[in-house]
């Protein structure tokens, strides 16, 4: 089934053109790394999907069109991780975990068993439940970061968009993180992930989407978009391409000549 | 314990606490009676003095300061929630400000001498003023830093406006009449005064405790907020006008009394582990405990120097958050 499909999406911040005739279809259980250099229009493409950013053409969710959708009904279907990382109030992290639910839950009531059960697997999958009654606010970056990925896991949306979700992560929970969308994949979810780092979107995602200047310039599996010719042109690197039992292995070398 | 059992508590605990004030507060006045009789008083039907006493100044005082108490926390705790910055208070979005404004004009102009309820009605025409221009400056997106923006330059103009007022006043008979009332007082309000300003309280309270849910969203910031179903227009909405009614009511009634809005949230935030939600209906019952007492206090301290009740806020409250910053600073450290 199509979670989300795109056409000719363009979008404008102020007087600056950041995504222009933009078209993107993606189904049940893929994980796609979105992948860019820096002002390609990375978090503009997931703010617009989630109706934060202003744009212009077509976006369906679930087969329908955004644009009709009450702000609760887009927040059954996908589920968000932004880049700012904020936590406002010392709560607890397992309430801050909990409050993934909010989409679910009708005005004044209080959560029920099915909420309980899907706020212990997110904190369980994020490597998270040790602190869960620890003061949110008081967590290092990356156990913060665990805490908001688990949130976001909590809402149970069939689409996940994170927005850099690596960022301030260890190794391991970075690769953590990976197998865990990974294996939502697998559950028949999907998720699009913005990735700074190609080594990890060339393992993990089964389809990469390249974006240069707002529009999408290769998409496919990683061994088709991660070319050194690409790599080249859009970024201005030389890497490291290889291969090793695991999958493609992409290193950044030096800056193009 | 759990933390719903001690949330709970402390709202078992406040409202006893307000509760009790309320009686006291009842009880309490020139007319040296005891409990007892006071209370038989209020609930008897003779027509005596004392039943007079009781219910046309006492109950009126008693349960406008519950009101305005509940009024001045509840809307500091959704303030604070909705804007995430723990030094938010009523007056921020230039209500309480542009009502004083209202009630300053209405001494000045001789309309409060003209008919009885001139000046609350003024008062609230200031506040409805001040929201609808708020309404245009914050545009249609919801942000919230337009919305502090506005609000502190509508409380500039509203204080100079008010400045002018008193610098032309007539003679220092009026000026002084003026700067009597904007320091804030509960002292011969009627049933009158309630039912005017009830309405606008009761329908403010509404909305701002529709605003429970979305302000534990709001703990993650406003974009996390809005990808989990919360309209941050309909937000904003609610915020700013449930603040206009019940805040433009309470400053019609009363005049503008500071810091409980400020510091009651900021006290009991700890107690109810910091919870948006679980803080609105905590301090609402602060706010009231609060506001009571310090009524209380002012018929206590002075009974015959008319001690204003804002003064009173002022001097315990400017050194008490005096203190929350120091402790702060030092957690910071």
């Amino acid at each position: 089934m199509t979670l989300l499909s795109l056409s000719s999406l363009s979008a404008e911040l102020g007087r600056k053109t950041v995504l222009r005739d933009v078209a993107l279809t993606v189904n049940e259980g893929e994980f796609v790394g979105l992948i860019g250099p820096n002002g390609a229009g990375k978090s503009t493409l997931l703010r617009a999907v989630l109706g934060l950013t202003p744009s212009q053409g077509n976006i369906e969710l679930g087969g329908h069109a955004a644009a009709s959708m009450s702000a609760a009904q887009r927040a059954r279907l996908t589920s968000y991780l932004p880049q700012e990382r904020e936590i406002a109030w010392p709560v607890t992290v397992e309430r801050l975990v909990g409050l993934g639910r909010a989409p679910h839950l009708p005005p004044f009531t209080r959560p029920g068993a099915t909420d309980e059960a899907a706020v212990r697997d997110a904190m369980r999958r994020m490597d998270v439940e040790d602190f869960a009654a620890r003061r949110a606010t008081e967590l290092s970056g990356g156990e913060k970061a665990r805490v908001l990925i688990a949130r976001a896991l909590a809402q149970e949306a069939p689409l996940m968009l994170a927005d850099e979700p690596t960022a301030g992560l260890d190794p391991a929970h970075q690769i953590t993180l990976m197998r865990v969308f990974a294996g939502l994949a697998k559950e028949g979810r999907s998720v699009i992930a913005c990735l700074h780092d190609l080594g990890l979107a060339a393992r993990w995602c089964s389809r990469l989407v390249l974006l240069a200047n707002g529009s999408i310039v290769a998409d496919g599996p990683p061994r088709d978009v991660l070319t050194a010719a690409r790599l080249r042109d859009v970024y201005g690197i030389q890497a490291y391409l290889g291969e090793d039992g695991g999958g493609l292995v992409v290193h950044p070398l030096d800056l193009a000549e | 314990m759990s933390d719903r059992m001690q949330y709970v508590a402390v709202l078992g605990a406040l409202a006893v606490a307000t509760l009790a004030l309320f009686f006291v507060s009842l009880t309490t006045g020139p007319a040296d009676v005891g409990f007892g009789e006071s209370i038989r008083a209020l609930v008897s039907g003779d027509a005596d003095l004392l039943t007079l006493v009781m219910r046309e100044i006492r109950l009126p005082r008693a349960l406008l300061g519950l009101m305005i108490g509940a009024t001045l926390g509840l809307s500091g705790a959704v303030l604070q929630g909705y804007l995430r910055n723990p030094l938010a208070e009523p007056g921020l979005l230039g209500i309480s400000a542009s009502a004083s404004l209202g009630a300053v004009v209405a001494i000045y102009t001789g309309i409060s001498v003209a008919f009885p309820l001139g000046l609350p009605l003024a008062a609230l025409a200031g506040a409805v003023l001040a929201v609808l221009l708020l309404r245009v400056m914050a545009g249609e997106r919801g942000g919230t830093l337009t919305i502090i923006l506005a609000g502190v330059a509508i409380s500039a103009f509203a204080g100079a406006m008010t400045s002018l007022v008193l610098n032309l006043s007539p003679n220092p008979f009026a000026a002084t009449e003026i700067v009597f009332w904007m320091l804030g007082s509960l002292t011969d309000r009627s049933m009158t005064h309630l039912w005017l300003s009830a309405p606008f309280m009761l329908a403010g309270w509404v909305m701002l405790a529709m605003l429970a849910r979305p302000l534990d969203v709001l703990t993650l910031g406003s974009d996390a907020a809005a990808s989990m179903g919360v309209d941050m227009r309909r937000v904003q909405f609610l915020a700013v006008f449930g603040t206009a009614a019940s805040v433009g009511a309470a400053t019609a009634i009363a005049g503008a009394i500071g810091f409980i809005g400020l510091v009651v949230p900021h006290v009991l935030r700890p107690l109810v582990g910091a919870v948006p939600s679980r803080l609105l209906p905590a301090s609402a019952l602060g706010g009231a405990t609060v506001l009571l007492a310090a009524d209380i206090l002012v018929r206590l301290i002075a009974p015959g120097r008319d001690l204003k009740l804002g003064v009173l806020t002022a001097i315990v409250g400017a050194p008490f958050f005096l203190w929350l910053v120091w402790r702060t600073r030092r957690r910071m450290l």
